[in-house]
């Protein structure tokens, strides 16, 4: 039988299939906790808060959009989702325009010491800058502001900003800069008009990279934000702090959260992966 | 093009090494630097945050964390949690990499799907996983019985409250790890690979031999990249335990949060940064002397 068996598989056609029948079985299989977790996430946002505490759990059932008028409706989620836009796209655009002509002007120049001040800023643990930004902004009374919010997040998004394209910036050949300079373009004019088009890829990865990290900060939103400016993350966080939990609820707000980043993510998969393979190849 | 340069762009221009990072490193020192000096000035301090003002006490704050037995429990959680997960996570990584490292349809997806944990929001992902985790409705009990095994209380019991939460973490970060090393195994020279077939090496040989010690400095850097934020893990296990049950999930960074915000001690809970800090240092510093001799071989 086994003899029989290892006829088949040597050097025929069956035996390639067999093959690659095993091997997307594995693949398959190996697929299978990433979407486990997201489909799960999806069906307690569709189940009723009493479906969602019966045991055996449902798998099959009659899916309801209850749960996500509620969050908007009662929890009045639609107010946290700008607010999480907004901190995020003004870190990200802050980032971006300090960040490009600091990183430029490393690669160019080889500053790498100022590379030692974004390693320092990557290293300190996030409670360090907490506890003195905590105590400066209530002194400012800027606690609860977007203005807070936006110059904390700063702090993780500008060294990644800059981490990432310095080694685009590298990998950019200066003939064409040289060239653009012979035209009689000055340097500001040819790092706007040839240099950063060049380096657009990188520009996007950084820019959604950097939206991602803003929009899913927890910790300096917990501290700093208040009724006002309240983003996602401690929003979806506050549905188990009111005593009874709203398993529910909870999964229609971490839906409306995760979606979003998830399908940005999911076009620019093969940037993100670029970027962070640079960066981990990279110093 | 030619337009008569201002004063100013003519200084931009002449003055580019230094005009172009100002802004950028001006920034840095105000949201960085200062708050740094700040947090390490409170260190010698004695003060409780809207109480008086802070009172210099020299390396008093220093000298209680020898005797105070939380910041020992702190250190052993943070070594068990980020060893189990750091290793788990890499070999993880590396295997499923390895896997994935050929032609086939469907590679796209594979891709799509693994940027799903790592984008995903921690605290809202971190929160289906408590429901998950549910010893008496959870989905992960139930897949446990459905197999035959016994259900298990997870992060309800100190003795699995660890292991349960590094799972969390692998299945959150692992897949990244997976990307960033295909990405470098795509980029490994193909002639070590012919040579070893043509002497009839086998495909844990190969692994071993030529595959393992090429990827070394990108395990290496994904592992350093990957453990600036897991020593500093928090939205995770704030959102599943908060530290417990108890404070058997309470890291030394959980704990140095609540000294500062839930008992509002600023010296203390600085001192207890300061150790943090020191402690991804030195593991980093350790990391990247491994990566040089890596890449020097």
């Amino acid at each position: 039988m086994s003899a029989d068996k290892e006829k088949m598989i040597t050097g025929t056609g069956m035996a390639k299939t067999i093959k690659s029948a095993f091997f997307y079985a594995g693949a398959i299989a190996l697929c299978v906790p990433p979407v486990f977790v997201f489909v799960w996430m999806i069906l307690t946002g569709l189940k009723t808060g009493v479906q969602n505490i019966s045991y055996p759990p449902e798998f099959i059932f009659v899916p309801t959009l209850e749960n996500f008028r509620a969050v908007f409706q009662q929890y009045n989620f639609f107010r946290y989702l700008m607010n999480s836009l907004i901190v995020a796209g003004l870190a990200t655009g802050v980032s971006l325009v300090l960040g490009l002509p600091a990183a430029y002007s490393i690669a160019k120049y080889r500053q790498g010491k100022i590379g030692i001040l974004i390693l320092v800023a990557r290293m300190t643990p996030f409670v360090s800058y907490l506890l003195p930004w905590y105590i400066i902004f209530r002194h400012l009374r800027l606690i609860d502001t977007y203005t807070a919010l936006t110059i904390t997040h700063l702090i993780i998004t500008l060294p990644m900003v800059i981490w990432l394209m310095v080694s685009f910036f590298e990998g950019m050949p200066e003939e064409l800069e040289d060239a653009a300079m012979i035209d009689g373009c000055s340097r500001l004019q040819s790092f706007l008009i040839i240099v950063l088009p060049l380096v657009r890829n990188g520009i996007a990865t950084s820019a959604i990279l950097s939206f991602i990290f803003s929009w899913n900060q927890f910790l300096f939103s917990l501290i700093l934000s208040g009724p006002k400016t309240k983003t996602v993350p401690v929003a979806v966080y506050n549905f188990i702090s009111y005593g009874k939990i709203d398993w529910a609820g909870i999964g229609a707000a971490a839906t409306l959260i995760v979606l979003p980043v998830s399908v940005f993510a999911f076009f620019v998969r093969r940037t993100i992966v670029q970027g962070l393979t640079m960066g981990a190849l990279k110093d | 093009m030619k337009t008569a340069p201002s004063t100013l762009s003519r200084f931009m221009d002449r003055r580019q090494a230094l005009v172009y990072p100002a802004p950028a490193v001006i920034a840095l020192f105000f949201i960085v630097i200062i708050p740094i000096a700040y947090n390490l000035y409170l260190t010698f301090t004695k003060w409780t945050i809207g109480l008086g003002q802070p009172r210099f006490i020299g390396f008093g704050n220093f000298i209680e964390l020898f005797s105070d037995e939380r910041v020992l429990n702190g250190v052993k959680v943070m070594v068990y949690f980020s060893g189990l997960s750091l290793s788990l996570e890499l070999v993880l990584g590396l295997l499923i990499a390895v896997y994935f490292n050929r032609e086939f349809k469907g590679s796209e997806i594979v891709q799509a799907i693994y940027i799903f944990p790592f984008a995903a929001t921690p605290v809202a992902v971190a929160l289906i996983w408590r429901i998950m985790l549910n010893p008496e409705i959870g989905v992960m009990n139930y897949l446990l019985r459905g197999v035959g095994l016994p259900g298990s209380l997870w992060v309800s019991s100190p003795l699995t409250v660890i292991p349960a939460l590094v799972m969390v973490d692998v299945w959150k970060w692992t897949p990244m790890i997976t990307l960033i090393v295909l990405a470098g195994l795509k980029s490994l020279p193909h002639d070590p690979y012919e040579a070893a077939r043509i002497d009839g090496a086998n495909t844990f040989q190969i692994f071993w031999h030529i595959t393992l010690p090429l990827i070394w400095p990108v395990l290496i850097a994904a592992l350093m990249l990957r453990s600036l934020d897991n020593l500093k893990e928090f939205d995770m296990i704030y959102t599943i335990t908060q530290g417990g049950p108890g404070i058997s999930s309470e890291t030394l960074y959980l704990y140095a949060y609540n000294v500062g915000f839930s008992f509002f001690k600023a010296g203390y809970g600085s001192a207890l940064m300061v150790v943090v800090f020191l402690i991804v240092l030195a593991f980093n510093m350790a990391m990247n002397r491994m990566r040089l001799r890596a890449q020097d071989l």
